[in-house]
């Protein structure tokens, strides 16, 4: 479903990501992981066209996406949460989570060149009935989206997420992502800042997003939930892939302790006896 | 083709003048991220110091380039302690918005103090000129030159050997990294406040001497000149800011060579937009790299917005109607009309800098667009008022959304630097353009408002006339914020990079908010055409855009209600309390400044 190949990026003389190969199949949950400053985030801003590969390319569904605008990919059906969150802070929950399903307005949205964004802008105005279902519709989706986090952000709905307590935030993300009825969902350390309750509860959702039939990208620092739910695993380091395979296999394998431990071990350890 | 040499000379000593402006701007944008809006008011100080000195004082030269410097130095000490380190840990919109306040309320006490009538400031150098090569050059010139190139050294030592001026550059290398290793960023902007002052000082008194002329419009050109080289250079980028001084100096000097004078300006913003569109990290950054503005951290204040009841909005609405059946005098009406015609551009800006954060510092630009239009459309083509009214608000809509298009990739400071330009551009047009605009003469005669015939004469139709036209807008504008319009301007205003990651398209979305706002801005100058009768390039000047831009602030951005509100308020106090013109603006500048210090979500709040 996706596949990326050699994907390559360059900060000045740092190699962020370094010809990086992956392959994701439908209904596959991959896990990366690696020590802070690996080039995940950057990987996963290659994917989304939030940034520019200086090689390399990236297909999905069979067809080169290498490039393209974030914008596009998010119509192609790629949503994606951000590791430091990056809701907007004053839009309601609601708001949040109905922009993330904008790529599947209809109604309100014709598809002409030119005067398509006249006619929006006309049919937002008017909202004539069918506008009016549109909306109408997704916002009773959004309240089911919501109500997946239980009691978490249902009876926040109509507060600026600016008040939202920070693991709070990091839910409506995803539920933002969710309203995209993605294809592929990249996750990018969903459970950062979590308490070991709110992990769980995490980590119960994706399982269950996963069992749905979902593909996704996780990237997560703590192993123990990364172990439970991937079907593989890819370590990188320094922009490179040092390892891939099954859990245990690469938790295992010598590279991997070693560029954790190279690293004083700034990312797992750390983080999950903060957690 | 002697002329020629001459052209290049002054190219390059213009071009001195603009780099000591840009370095100290590039100073302040490398550790602080921010461009000073009131660096050009700091070059109008240093003129007018240096007349003080030369015509008063009669101080000798040296003696006057040192005392200009250290008191321009001073002031900026002043702005930088009083004015925006109490911001520091605010949004990243309020320093932008403090350095546009000090700036009005600097130009204005030079101008208190001085009059607005030119001064000549003689430079006390004989009156002779060498022969280099095929063209001239004058003492003048030389000492242009000496300060220029003595300033650069001085500051190349000072960042290169000093304790300060390694942490300056530790500061604007990476200013977190910088504080952690103990740089104290209070001394560093301190540093860069004075020395960019004293430059920005010198440089006035040095175009003063140059010109032998000083007057008080010289500080918006010498910002808007400065923020042209340093972003040609790249923003923060101290030799690049020289080197895109001198190339913009060249630029105007050949352009002014071909074209004729009054094209100099023209030069600059065009210059100005191109390199932002193409190249908008400077013409020595990579194209590929990061954008300079930080990623994250809002730009506006969260808020929670006062609701205020519908009836209550109802009631108001009508109180104000039924207003002129009362023995209400004209005055008070004429003063409520100039609140509604401001509140329609009010209206306008809230949409564009707070709904989708675009905060355009040229926006009395689109109120000329639309009153040209429709004073043109019903003098030269007999369309009825009405009709023309209408006219200027889609020609305002159309022109200013293309003008502004190349801006839409722009972040931040950025965009309020290219709506500045672009409002100037458009000025600039309206002045050289004659065979349509008249030029400088202006247009006369325009016929009164009319509708359906009918003749608006009255100050009570007048009146009735714009309050329900704003009515309207405002309707139209409350209705289009509960969409998934609004929703979606609001979502790019907060964060572009995460409505990207939706399949928010900027371009699309930026150009509906100023498609919608352009209309109303132009409806607004179309109505403020037919009332003048007289309009010329000056009538929509940037004291406009910076009066709706307070009225807005002053409201609470993107807040409706608040524009309307801000609006009678600006309008209306100072004229219930008497207080003359002159003092208006510096009233407009302090209102801004305290709100931005005690109040930045406005009145009502950020909607
Ligand atoms: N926009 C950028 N400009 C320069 N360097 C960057 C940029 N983004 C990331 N980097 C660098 O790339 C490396 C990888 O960062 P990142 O992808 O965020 O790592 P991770 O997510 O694995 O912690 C880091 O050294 C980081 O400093
Ligand atoms: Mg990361």
């Amino acid at each position: 479903m996706l596949s990326l190949r050699g994907l390559t990026r360059r900060f000045g003389g740092l190699t962020a990501v370094d010809a990086i190969n992956l392959d994701l199949a439908k209904g596959e949950l991959v896990s990366i992981i690696g020590p802070n400053g690996a080039g995940k985030t950057t990987l996963f801003n290659l994917v989304t066209g939030l940034d520019r590969p200086d090689a390399g390319a990236v297909q999905f569904e069979g067809q080169g996406i290498t490039g393209l605008s974030p914008e596009r990919l998010a119509a192609e059906g790629i949503a994606r949460t951000f590791q430091l969150g990056r809701v907007f802070g004053n839009l309601s929950v609601m708001d949040n989570v109905l922009i993330g399903a904008h790529t599947r307005l209809r109604a309100v949205k014709p598809a002409f060149p030119v005067i398509g964004p006249l006619l929006e802008l006309g049919l937002a105005l008017l909202r004539p009935a069918s506008v009016k279902a549109e909306e109408e519709r997704l916002r009773e989706e959004v309240k089911a989206i919501l109500a997946r986090f239980g009691e978490r952000l249902l009876p926040r709905v109509d507060q600026p997420a600016y008040s939202l307590s920070y693991a709070n935030r990091r839910r409506v993300e995803i539920a933002r992502a969710l309203a995209l009825k993605p294809r592929l969902l990249l996750l990018d350390e969903p459970t950062a800042g979590m308490n070991p309750t709110e992990t769980a509860e995490m980590q119960a959702l994706v399982a269950e997003l996963k069992a749905e039939g979902l593909t996704i990208l996780l990237i997560e620092h703590k192993l123990e939930m990364v172990m439970r739910l991937s079907d593989r695993v890819i370590v990188m380091d320094e922009g490179k892939k040092i390892a891939e395979g099954l859990g245990e296999q690469v938790r295992s394998d010598p590279k991997v302790i070693e560029a954790y431990l190279g690293h004083g071990l700034s990312g797992t350890a750390e983080q999950e006896s903060a957690a | 083709m002697s002329s020629w040499l001459d052209y290049t000379i002054n190219g390059l000593i213009v071009g001195n003048v603009y780099a000591l402006v840009a370095v100290g701007l590039a100073l302040i944008f490398g550790v602080s991220r921010l461009i000073n809006f009131a660096q050009g008011s700091i070059y109008l100080v240093g003129a007018y110091i240096g007349w003080v000195a030369v015509v008063q004082l009669h101080t000798p030269l040296p003696l006057t380039i040192i005392v200009v410097a250290a008191a321009a130095a001073l002031v900026g000490l002043i702005i930088e302690r009083f004015g925006l380190r109490p911001l520091q840990n605010s949004v990243r919109i309020a320093p932008l918005l403090a350095t546009i306040g000090i700036s009005f309320v600097l130009d204005q006490l030079v101008m208190l103090t001085f009059s607005p009538n030119p001064r000549a400031l003689p430079s006390q150098l004989p009156d002779v000129r060498f022969q280099v090569g095929g063209g001239t050059i004058g003492p003048l010139d030389l000492l242009i030159a000496g300060v220029g190139i003595t300033s650069a050294l001085l500051l190349f030592v000072f960042l290169r050997y000093s304790k300060l001026g390694w942490a300056v550059r530790a500061a604007s290398q990476d200013r977190d990294a910088a504080m952690q290793m103990g740089v104290d960023v209070n001394r560093v902007n301190q540093a860069v406040f004075g020395i960019a002052a004293a430059l920005g000082g010198v440089s006035g008194m040095l175009v003063g001497m140059y010109y032998n002329q000083i007057d008080t419009a010289m500080s918006l050109q010498a910002t808007l000149k400065g923020v042209v080289a340093e972003v040609v250079g790249g923003a923060g980028n101290v030799p690049g800011a020289v080197v895109g001084s001198l190339l913009l100096g060249l630029v105007e000097s050949y352009g002014v060579a071909v074209f004729g004078t009054s094209y100099r300006n023209l030069f600059a913003f065009l210059l100005l937009v191109v390199v932002l569109v193409l190249r908008p990290n400077g013409l020595f950054a990579s194209a590929r790299q990061a954008p300079p503005e930080p990623l994250t951290g809002t730009f506006i204040a969260p808020s929670r917005p006062v609701r205020i009841p519908r009836w209550a909005l109802a009631v108001a609405a009508a109180i104000f109607a039924i207003l002129p059946l009362f023995p209400v005098s004209f005055y008070v009406l004429q003063t409520l009309i100039n609140a509604w015609l401001l509140g329609m551009l009010a209206l306008s800006l809230t949409l564009v800098a707070g709904t989708i954060g675009q905060v355009s510092l040229g926006h009395a630009a689109l109120l000329a667009i639309g009153a040209y239009t429709s004073a043109l459309l019903s003098l030269t083509f007999a369309v009825p008022v009405g009709l023309a009214i209408i006219g200027g608000g889609l020609m305002s809509a159309a022109l200013g959304t293309t003008l502004i298009s190349p801006s839409f990739r722009l972040r931040g400071h950025y965009v309020s630097i290219a709506t500045l330009a672009i409002g100037e551009i458009v000025s600039l047009v309206i002045l050289n353009w004659e065979s349509v605009t008249r030029g400088p003469i202006g247009i006369s005669g325009i016929p009164p408002l009319s509708l359906f015939g009918y003749d608006l004469i009255s100050p009570t139709s007048i009146y009735w006339f714009s309050l329900s036209v704003m009515v309207v807008l405002a309707l139209l504008q409350g209705r289009l914020l509960t969409s998934h319009l609004g929703r979606s301007f609001r979502a790019i205003r907060d964060d572009d990079i995460a409505a990207r990651a939706y399949g928010l398209s900027l371009n699309r979305y930026k150009s509906l908010a100023f498609i919608f706002g352009g209309f109303a801005a132009g409806i607004s100058g179309g109505i403020a055409a037919h009332l003048y009768s007289y309009i010329n390039h000056e009538t929509f000047n940037t004291q406009q855009s910076i009066l709706a831009l307070t009225v807005v602030i002053l409201g609470g951005l993107g807040n409706v209600v608040g524009a309307i509100l801000g609006s009678v308020a600006l309008v209306g106090l100072p004229e219930m309390f008497r207080i003359a013109a002159e003092y208006r603006i510096l009233i407009y500048g302090i209102v801004l400044l305290l709100l931005v210090r005690f109040r930045p979500q406005g009145l009502l709040g950020t909607i």
